[in-house]
């Protein structure tokens, strides 16, 4: 027998006897013959843990580690040691949705927590228990824009809204019948003219633009929100979280519904997941918001507690007309975000958006020095920027790679899209600026 | 349990000042965020926590201690399949050279992440008995929505626009239904017989030209084997339609039968479920989708592939449903399958089916005389009861009988997490219990006593069980007052 | 056991019509919200809004549950219960006193396929 199998010889006879049947194969006396499986997998012998070990070496051998000028929706910030630690405790980590409230307190008030933060960092009045990822928050916003405004099915989302969120928009919308339209970029920010202009055909159900956009300039959304909200069309914002600690809120844009990925507070970049997208809405979406909502409450002692709600929205009551099939949350990586924030808190996460401001801008001053990078746009932006590169983009992102280095990532051919972190020190951006010399 | 912590929130163990970081100092700093204009800027400041490092390490260590997980006690909550979570899958999902890479660096940085991804997709392929896996979709739920863009995909390619419509059993878990209308399909539902598999003969008037295709467990969700399903993967396919494979049930088909060999053209895999990923109180999961041969062409962008070479690449597909993810799906839950499948290899795999079927069976046999058993006969990984017998105080017509929720919260006191209730919806007190093959005889004779026992409350001291349970972290909570004064964080 | 009330209109997704002159009152039975337990939400349209028979207008939840609501007949909304915003429970205290939305009929001759006291009596089992 197996170690993950406890059963004895002893204990499989007694048991069959029990339930009257002679082998663990007439267990599957009710199933036709012609469905059973009559070879064995194809797949090797099972392995002890010592070789298993020596199989991820292998693997782990053929991997190497970049030091990271990425982002482009992954970004390279530090992991407080605890947050790993606590994490892995197995009472979170084993449990499931927390169905059972009286045992799940643990998992349910840091839910409770999570969504307090979230709410404050998008300055929206709520937020649901996550989902996801940074893309499928923004397809789930744009379908609740659709469903909240009944009789419109289009919605406008902005070119500068990076090109695989909007990819992932656009194969949701595709099975959903929504008209997704996408609104032209102007130098690097949403042309804000013909977002007013195809907004004044009173047709559209929600637009969507981002904070810091695909560029990672930081676009001015002055008005936008009274331009939505005349013509009845309701404002989402998407961007990366950790930049919410510094920059104007969407909450503040006046915006209807906040989304993005949270991987920036906390989450390591772990070859693109596990992340967790955010999804932050007004009280009066509620009752459109998708995915698990905690509330607090009381217990039969009167003791303050915690609980799933507002449970008639979602798809185990309401099948086909949930607010969406999501049934669960991203459980423990919103346990990373809420560990992160309570250890960040108030001043680290300034802290951190202080020295990635600086160090980016440091780089983007000491790569325009090189002469080989010019200003693609001329925008304020925050920890990533993009510049025009006057070589081939393609061998430099390899060549710095082959030193070790993740330079940037490609937007087209003459683009690149550096993002700098609080965890990059001034020598490793001044080697960067030797390597692309 | 430290009472000074226990029961509140970080934010009530904030105190201006204190900090639980800590940060290289910068040598020079010419650049400033107070340079964006104001109005780019927040004006008001997000009241985050000030906490020093051990205050947070005890406050989350003593909300830990609030919860159950598998580690904790016996989890038979059913459609699941709360199976033992391997150690050694931690351990090497933790390790830095997978979690420092960045999705975006060059393909040739990260051959052994590409190299462990395909690797997964051919085992769960030969599982599955399928042709090519995705591992991208994050979870259960998504799965079953890129299966069913795969479904449509292949539909509108040839041409055949007007097959829109999806058959679920009255039986399904709400998420089949939702997830077929958040893919544009209208669900059409079949009645299940009263031996609770799918009613053929119903399902035959609702084949047509606009079926796109079936969605169906196997087991079904009382646990049933659908013995019919050759007929009606047969049926569904003359029709012009798909059938597709709902892995939610695959734990106990396990070494046995092949999705793939039954008819199933498409299917997803709940890997939190059958391939022992921790739950993570909801998340993150894994839902990789299967297809069988020539539907390949329609999974989800980015695929991973083997080159001639030996290497491994990406590609992207004019013909495929579209994007589903940021980038690969939850890579780091797809690690620890991976280790999980190592561990088991072939012999293990094909254990795990009867050994969970032999532990569903042993306590249903074990507790029939207590709880009502709605469908005598074999069942696989799981069952369902139709709450306690009559004479156990289970009987409806007694308006003070003692129901399902009353029997589950009265097991949390002996340390038991309660099995699902009130699903299936075919029965009024439905009680879902599946065990895993991971759990031992003895622990499944201890909580047979437990819930003979229980019924012997319910029977003798039926209080004890309207206000349970007593002894837990918290009492019985006002679900409706959570929704009226409505209160979804801590500040106002 | 669920009241009906003589003189209304009965649909068999449980809402009645009480018509008063060109108007009609619409709102679910007493059956219905005894099924949904305790109403915490009622979501309304808005009024203006136009519906033909069988068109979904709004929905009640319950914590456990939630039903669409379902037109009897056609209409136009003229009027909705805004009371029922703060305090839903009142489906629950008397559902028949609580009508949800005042529509004006726009097509009376459909009451003509609904059922009487009687016949909804004797589906609610």
């Amino acid at each position: 027998m197996h170690r993950f199998f406890p059963h004895t010889d002893e204990d499989i006879k007694q048991m069959l006897d029990v339930i009257g049947v002679k082998d663990l194969k007439g267990l599957y006396a009710e199933i036709p013959e012609q469905l059973k499986l009559k070879k064995e997998l194809n797949l090797p012998e099972g392995m002890s843990e010592i070789e298993i070990r020596q199989r991820f070496h292998e693997l782990t051998d053929k991997n190497k580690e970049l030091v990271c000028f990425a982002g482009a929706g992954a970004y390279d910030h530090y992991t407080p040691s605890v947050i790993p630690y606590i994490a892995s405790r197995s009472e979170f980590c084993t449990s499931y949705t927390p169905y059972q409230a009286e045992i799940s307190q643990g998992t349910l008030q840091y839910i409770f927590e999570y969504q307090t933060m979230m709410a404050e960092l998008t300055g929206m009045d709520l937020s649901n228990a996550s989902m996801y990822d940074g893309t499928t928050v923004a397809a789930e916003a744009a379908a609740m824009c659709v469903a909240a405004a009944k009789k419109r099915n289009t919605v406008l989302v902005s070119e500068t809204v990076p090109a695989y969120i909007r990819e992932v928009m656009h194969t949701y919308a595709k099975y959903q019948d929504i008209r997704l339209e996408v609104i032209a970029d102007q130098n690097g920010q949403t042309d804000r003219d013909a977002l007013k202009n195809r907004l004044s055909q009173n047709d559209i159900a929600g637009v969507v633009v981002a904070q810091p956009n695909r560029y990672g300039i930081v676009e001015d959304f002055t008005g936008l929100a009274d331009e939505c909200h005349a013509t009845k069309a309701l404002l989402v914002i998407n961007g990366p979280a950790s930049p919410l600690g510094s920059l104007r809120t969407p909450g503040e844009w006046g915006a209807d519904i906040a989304c993005g990925e949270a991987q920036s507070l906390g989450i390591p970049l772990n070859y693109g997941g596990p992340y967790i997208g955010y999804l932050c809405t007004t009280n009066a979406l509620i009752r459109k918001l998708p995915g698990r909502i905690v509330g607090e409450t009381t217990d039969a002692n009167g003791q303050r507690a915690f609980v799933l709600t507002m449970q008639a929205r979602e798809q185990h009551i309401r099948r086909e007309k949930a607010t969406s099939n999501i049934c669960t949350s991203q459980g423990l990586m919103c346990l990373y975000v809420t560990i992160y924030l309570s250890l960040m808190g108030k001043q680290g996460l300034s802290e951190v958006n202080t020295q990635s401001y600086a160090k980016a801008h440091l780089l983007h001053d000491e790569l325009l020095k090189t002469g080989k990078f010019a200003k693609a746009f001329d925008a304020p932006f925050f920890n990533e920027f993009c510049l025009s590169y006057n070589g081939n983009v393609d061998e430099l992102l390899n060549k710095c790679a082959e030193k070790g280095y993740l330079a940037g990532v490609k937007i087209d051919d003459h683009k690149i899209l550096f993002a700098v972190t609080e965890k990059r020190t001034e020598e490793e951006i001044y080697k960067l600026i030797d390597l692309v010399k | 349990m430290n009472k000074t912590f226990y029961g509140k929130l970080i934010f009530e163990l904030s105190t201006p000042g204190r900090i639980g970081y800590s940060l290289p100092k910068m040598k020079k700093n010419d650049y400033c965020v107070s340079e964006l204009p104001n109005h780019l800027r927040r004006s008001k400041e997000a009241r985050l926590p000030e906490a020093d490092e051990l205050t947070v390490v005890r406050h989350y260590t003593n909300m830990s201690n609030n919860n159950f997980g598998v580690d904790t006690g016996f989890y038979p909550l059913g459609s699941c399949t709360m199976k033992y979570n391997p150690k050694m899958n931690e351990e090497v999902a933790g390790l830095s050279a997978f979690s420092v890479l960045h999705p975006h660096q060059p393909i040739s940085t990260s051959q052994g992440a590409l190299e462990l991804y395909y690797e997964t997709q051919k085992t769960l392929s030969e599982i599955g008995g399928m042709s090519e896996f995705t591992l991208n979709p994050y979870a259960g739920a998504h799965g079953e929505l890129v299966g069913l863009m795969v479904i449509r995909s292949y539909h509108m390619e040839r041409g055949d626009s007007k097959r829109t419509k999806i058959i679920v059993p009255d039986s399904s878990h709400g998420t089949n239904p939702a997830s077929a209308a958040v893919c544009g399909l209208e669900v059409v539902e079949v009645k299940s017989t009263a031996e609770g598999t799918v009613d053929v003969e119903d399902l035959k008037p609702l084949l047509g030209d606009d079926i796109a295709g079936m969605m169906l467990t196997n087991p079904n969700t009382l646990g049933i084997f659908e013995k019919q399903i050759p007929e009606i993967s047969r049926l569904i396919h003359e029709c012009g339609g798909l059938m597709y494979y709902d892995g939610a049930n695959l734990n106990p088909m396990l070494g046995m039968c092949r999705p793939g060999d039954m008819g199933f053209d498409v299917m997803h895999i709940n890997i939190h479920k059958t391939f022992s990923t921790p739950h993570g109180g909801g998340g993150p999961g894994c839902g990789p989708v299967g297809v069988g041969p020539g539907l390949e062409k329609y999974l989800p962008n980015p695929r991973v592939v083997k080159n001639e070479d030996g290497t491994y690449s990406f590609i992207n597909t004019e013909t495929a449903c579209g994007r589903i993810s940021g980038f690969l799906g939850n890579f780091g839950i797809i690690i620890r399958a991976y280790a999980y499948l190592l561990a088991l290899g072939k012999n293990g795999i094909a254990e795990v089916g009867p050994l969970s079927v032999l532990n569903a069976n042993y306590i249903k046999e074990k507790l029939r005389s207590h709880y009502l058993l709605p469908i005598d006969g074999l069942c696989k990984h799981e069952f369902v009861f139709d709450g306690l017998r009559p004479e156990f105080g289970g009987d409806h017509h007694d308006p003070n009988h003692v129901t399902t929720l009353e029997v589950a919260k009265r097991l949390l006191d002996y340390g038991f997490h309660a099995p699902t209730i009130y699903f299936p919806l075919l029965f009024h007190e439905a009680m879902m219990i599946e065990p895993t093959e991971t759990e031992s005889k003895d622990t499944l004779d201890s909580f047979i006593e437990v819930m003979k026992q229980i019924a012997e409350e319910a029977r003798d001291n039926r209080d004890m069980l309207k206000n349970a349970p007593h002894t837990t972290p918290v009492r019985r909570l006002d679900d409706v007052k959570a929704v009226k004064n409505a209160k979804f964080k801590y500040f106002e | 056991m669920a009241k009906v009330i003589e003189g209304l209109y009965y649909c068999e997704s449980h809402e009645y019509v009480k018509v008063e002159g060109e108007f009609g009152y619409i709102g679910i039975t007493d059956y219905a919200q005894e099924q949904l337990g305790n109403v915490v939400y009622v979501d309304m349209p808005e009024v203006d809004d136009e519906f033909s028979a069988e068109d979904v207008f709004g929905a009640v939840e319950s914590v456990k549950a939630a039903s669409d609501l379902c037109m009897p007949v056609s209409g136009v909304v003229v009027e909705i219960n805004e009371a029922l915003e703060d305090e839903p429970e009142l489906v629950n205290q008397d559902a028949f006193g609580n009508w949800i939305i005042k529509v004006k009929l726009t097509n009376p001759a459909e009451l003509d396929s609904l059922m009487g006291a009687e016949a909804y009596q004797s589906i609610c089992k």
